[in-house]
This record gives C-alpha cells, sequence and structure tokens, in this order.
C-alpha cells in the first residue's frame, strides 16, 4: 500500500539497537497476541521497531508526496465548490503527514533524518503518485480509486498493534471518508455529463485502475515479510485480500456510473462472491517503485525544491523564537535586580 | 543535513467544556506560539476542540515503562479501597 517498499528494502541501520532477549521477546509476543497495545517506551523487539520506522515513515512519505499530483489542479479546478473541497482535502494530506511522522518519530528517529531519508531518494513512498494528473477527472479519480484503496488499508490498521501508528490511523480514517466521497462525486458528474465529459471520465479510470491495484503491494507469494508482521500484528490482512476487497467494492461503484474497469478478464464469480481479475503488470510496479515511473524525478525534486525554498523560513523562526527566549530572560532578571 | 531541528511539542485539547484536555499527538514548532497555531491547523480542522494546551515534549517527567509491576503493582492488593470490600445488609438502603 503507502508502503509497498516494505517487501523490498533491506534493513537500515538508523534505528536505535536493543540487544535481543528470548524472554522479553517471549512477553512481547504474549501482549501482542493479547491485543495489548504497544506503547512508545515499552520493550520491543529490533526487528519490530525497525519495520514499523519504515513502514510509518513510508506511509508518512507517501501522505506528503501524494499532494503533489493533486495540488496540480487546486488553480484550475471547475468550480469555487470543486476548489475548496479540493484544498481542503490536500490540506487533510499534509495534517496525515504530520500525524504520521511524529508516530515515528516515537520510535528513536527525527524529522529531520526521515525527511532526508524522502528527499535523498532512498526513502520509498507509494508508486501510485508518479503517475501525472493529466485532466481534472484524475482528480476525480484519485479520491475515488486512491482514496479508497487507503481507506481498505488503513481501516485495519486501526488495530495495529503500536499505540501511537493505531491512534493516529484512527484520525486519518476518520477524514479519509470525504475524500473518497468528493472524488466519487467528481467522477459522477462527468459520468452523468456531455460525451466529452464521459470520456474523459472513462480515460482517467482506464489509466489509474491498475496502478491502484498495485498500491496494495506484491501479491502475497512474492511478499517476503507478511507473515511476520501478521504476527506481530502490523499487518490483519495479507495485500491480496485487501487487493480483492477493494475490487469487490469497487466494481459495483464503477457499474453504477456506467463506466468499464479496463480490464477483459474481469468477471463476477457467483460461487465464491467475488470479483475475479487479470494478471497485474508486476514488472510495471516494480519499475515505479524502483524510482523510473513518469513522475518519480519531478516528484522528488518538487519536494527538495519545496525543503530547499523553505530553509531560510525555518532558520529565521528558529533564530526569532530564540531571540525573544534570551529577550525575556534578560528582562526577567533585570526585573528580579529592580526587586531586590 | 544540519541538526537545527524545530524543538517538539506534545498537543492536548479539551473536546467541550466540562471535558479534560486530552493528548491528541504531537508536533515541531519553532516556539510555543506557532505550536498553537499549527497545532490548531492540524489537530482542530474539524471543530475537535474548544482549548488547546502545547507542552514541550522535554519537560515531560514519564513513570519508567520497566518498573510498571513494581510501580503499580502496591495498588492492587489494596482492595479495601474499593466500595465493594465492606458487606452491608441489603436492608440498609441510600448507601
Ligand atoms: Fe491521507
Ligand atoms: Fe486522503
Amino acid at each position: 500500500m503507502y508502503t509497498q517498499g516494505l517487501d523490498a528494502k533491506p534493513a537500515d541501520n538508523t534505528i536505535p539497537f536493543n540487544r535481543t532477549d528470548p524472554e522479553l521477546e517471549r512477553r512481547f509476543q504474549e501482549r501482542v497476541d493479547a491485543e495489548e497495545k504497544i506503547e512508545p517506551r515499552d520493550w520491543m523487539p529490533d526487528g519490530y521497531r525497525r519495520t514499523l520506522v519504515r513502514q510509518i515513515s513510508q506511509h508518512a512519505h507517501s501522505e506528503i508526496v501524494g499532494m503533489l499530483p493533486e495540488g496540480n489542479w487546486i488553480t484550475r479546478a471547475p468550480t469555487l465548490r470543486r476548489k475548496i473541497a479540493l484544498l481542503a482535502k490536500v490540506q487533510d494530506e499534509g495534517g496525515h503527514g504530520l500525524y504520521l511522522y511524529s508516530a515515528a518519530e516515537t520510535l528513536g528517529v527525527s524529522r529531520d533524518e526521515l525527511v532526508e531519508q524522502l528527499l535523498s531518494g532512498k526513502a520509498k513512498y507509494s508508486s501510485i503518485f508518479n503517475y501525472p494528473t493529466l485532466t481534472w477527472a484524475d482528480i476525480g479519480t484519485i479520491g475515488w480509486l486512491v482514496d479508497g484503496a487507503a481507506i481498505m488499508n488503513q481501516v485495519p490498521l486501526c488495530r495495529c498493534s503500536y499505540g501511537p501508528y493505531a491512534r493516529a490511523m484512527i484520525r486519518i480514517c476518520r477524514e479519509e471518508s470525504f475524500h473518497q466521497r468528493q472524488g466519487y462525486e467528481i467522477v459522477m458528474t462527468l459520468a452523468q455529463g456531455t460525451p466529452e465529459q464521459k470520456r474523459m471520465a472513462q480515460d482517467s479510470l482506464d489509466r489509474w485502475w491498475w496502478p491502484a491495484l498495485m498500491m496494495f503491494g506484491p501479491s502475497d507469494d512474492a511478499s517476503a515479510h507478511s507473515a511476520q508482521n501478521m504476527r506481530w500484528k502490523i499487518k490483519r490482512f495479507s495485500n491480496d485480500e485487501l487487493r480483492q476487497k477493494f475490487v469487490d467494492a469497487t466494481v459495483p461503484q464503477a457499474e453504477y456510473l456506467g463506466l468499464t474497469i479496463p480490464d477483459p478478464d474481469l468477471r463476477f464469480n457467483a460461487e465464491t462472491g467475488h470479483y475475479e481479475f487479470g494478471t497485474i503488470d508486476w514488472s510495471e510496479f516494480e519499475r515505479v517503485l524502483k524510482g523510473d515511473g513518469p513522475c518519480n524525478r519531478e516528484r522528488l525534486e518538487a519536494r527538495n525544491k519545496a525543503w530547499d525554498d523553505g530553509a531560510w523560513v525555518r532558520e529565521a523562526a528558529l533564530a526569532h523564537a530564540r531571540k525573544r527566549e534570551s529577550r525575556a530572560a534578560a528582562q526577567n532578571q533585570a526585573g528580579a535586580r529592580g526587586r531586590a | 543535513m544540519a541538526r537545527n531541528e524545530w524543538p517538539l511539542y506534545e498537543v492536548f485539547i479539551r473536546p467541550k467544556n466540562g471535558l479534560s484536555h486530552k493528548h491528541v499527538g504531537s508536533l515541531h514548532a519553532a516556539d510555543a506560539r506557532m505550536a498553537v497555531e499549527n497545532a490548531r491547523d492540524v489537530y482542530t480542522r474539524r471543530g475537535e476542540g474548544v482549548s488547546l494546551w502545547v507542552v514541550p515534549s522535554a519537560a515531560i517527567t514519564a513513570s519508567e515503562p520497566g518498573e510498571k509491576e513494581s510501580f503499580f503493582d502496591p495498588a492492587d492488593d489494596k482492595i479495601y479501597r474499593h466500595p465493594t470490600f465492606y458487606t452491608i445488609p441489603e436492608d440498609v438502603k441510600n448507601i
């Protein structure tokens, strides 16, 4: 999902190291099995901490980079109603990034380290945000499919064993449903509009459908860390299970709009009650994840530019705060002398 | 990268008058005033509160999770601190 890179990336060593201890590890697993939450200062296995830092920070990076494709259309939204909704959504995504960075920081990494990992290209973020938003319809499709897929993934994360992550996800999920609904409304307006508008909606669905399915990450037999993450209750459902839920929920929504899912193999299996769908092009997924998608370079450039251009603001604000602090201290001292 | 990070603040919100402030998360800010403004922007976009506190994270002293048992256990066997410890005949009302 927002953390597809997990299934590929080797451990990094920026995270504090705990000695392994079989007894502590046993007690830890007991607590997790009993659905007890793990809190920041509790003992936890190294691997658990590392996995969480990677997962939560990749998730945070995805929220932040995810603002770029949508930000692209804010000034060109067709009406004021659409514009304020899109602004509010993009602002929410920035907030999601912040909640998640904060949750990651409780595990002993600094914000600057996390930002640096994103800017240098060392950290991953969701492959979906490396696709371009070519038409207004893409804003609708992103809300409908991308936020829809995110909700599918994030609802079970509200029960994640790590307290701060679970709490962040609860806040995020509360905000996401507006995102999906505003997106669907945009697509619906186009689908029920002129033939040209309907074509625009269909074209957008054609381009986003498969990348949206890839958001759930590699299929279960290719995913390296699934079993351990399930045992640690970081993950509750496998990638394929979530993808199936998403397809089952979304196909009828497309039918309602009179739009066609671009998959000739898609059919409903009355026996299982699920939709069967075609094979995902995993080579495209790998390519985009490794940095060769249509917009990878542009996205990283935009984030680096924003960071560099904002440097003077961060420095000035800090200098100003320190100056006021020392001025207040000097005044206090003078006041103390005056009273003496 | 220059290690010149803005300090971390913990954010507490009172959802409505009559309720206590509750911890909701944290954020970085150059000073306390900026922390309050940023907290409003990220943590109260949908009427989540009527009052906000921010506290420098470094100012918080916490109990040790490793000592949880010895620290909190002394309360566990003091059942006489609970009303059910005392037997009162059924006939006695309003107690
Ligand atoms: Fe989000
Ligand atoms: Fe969203």
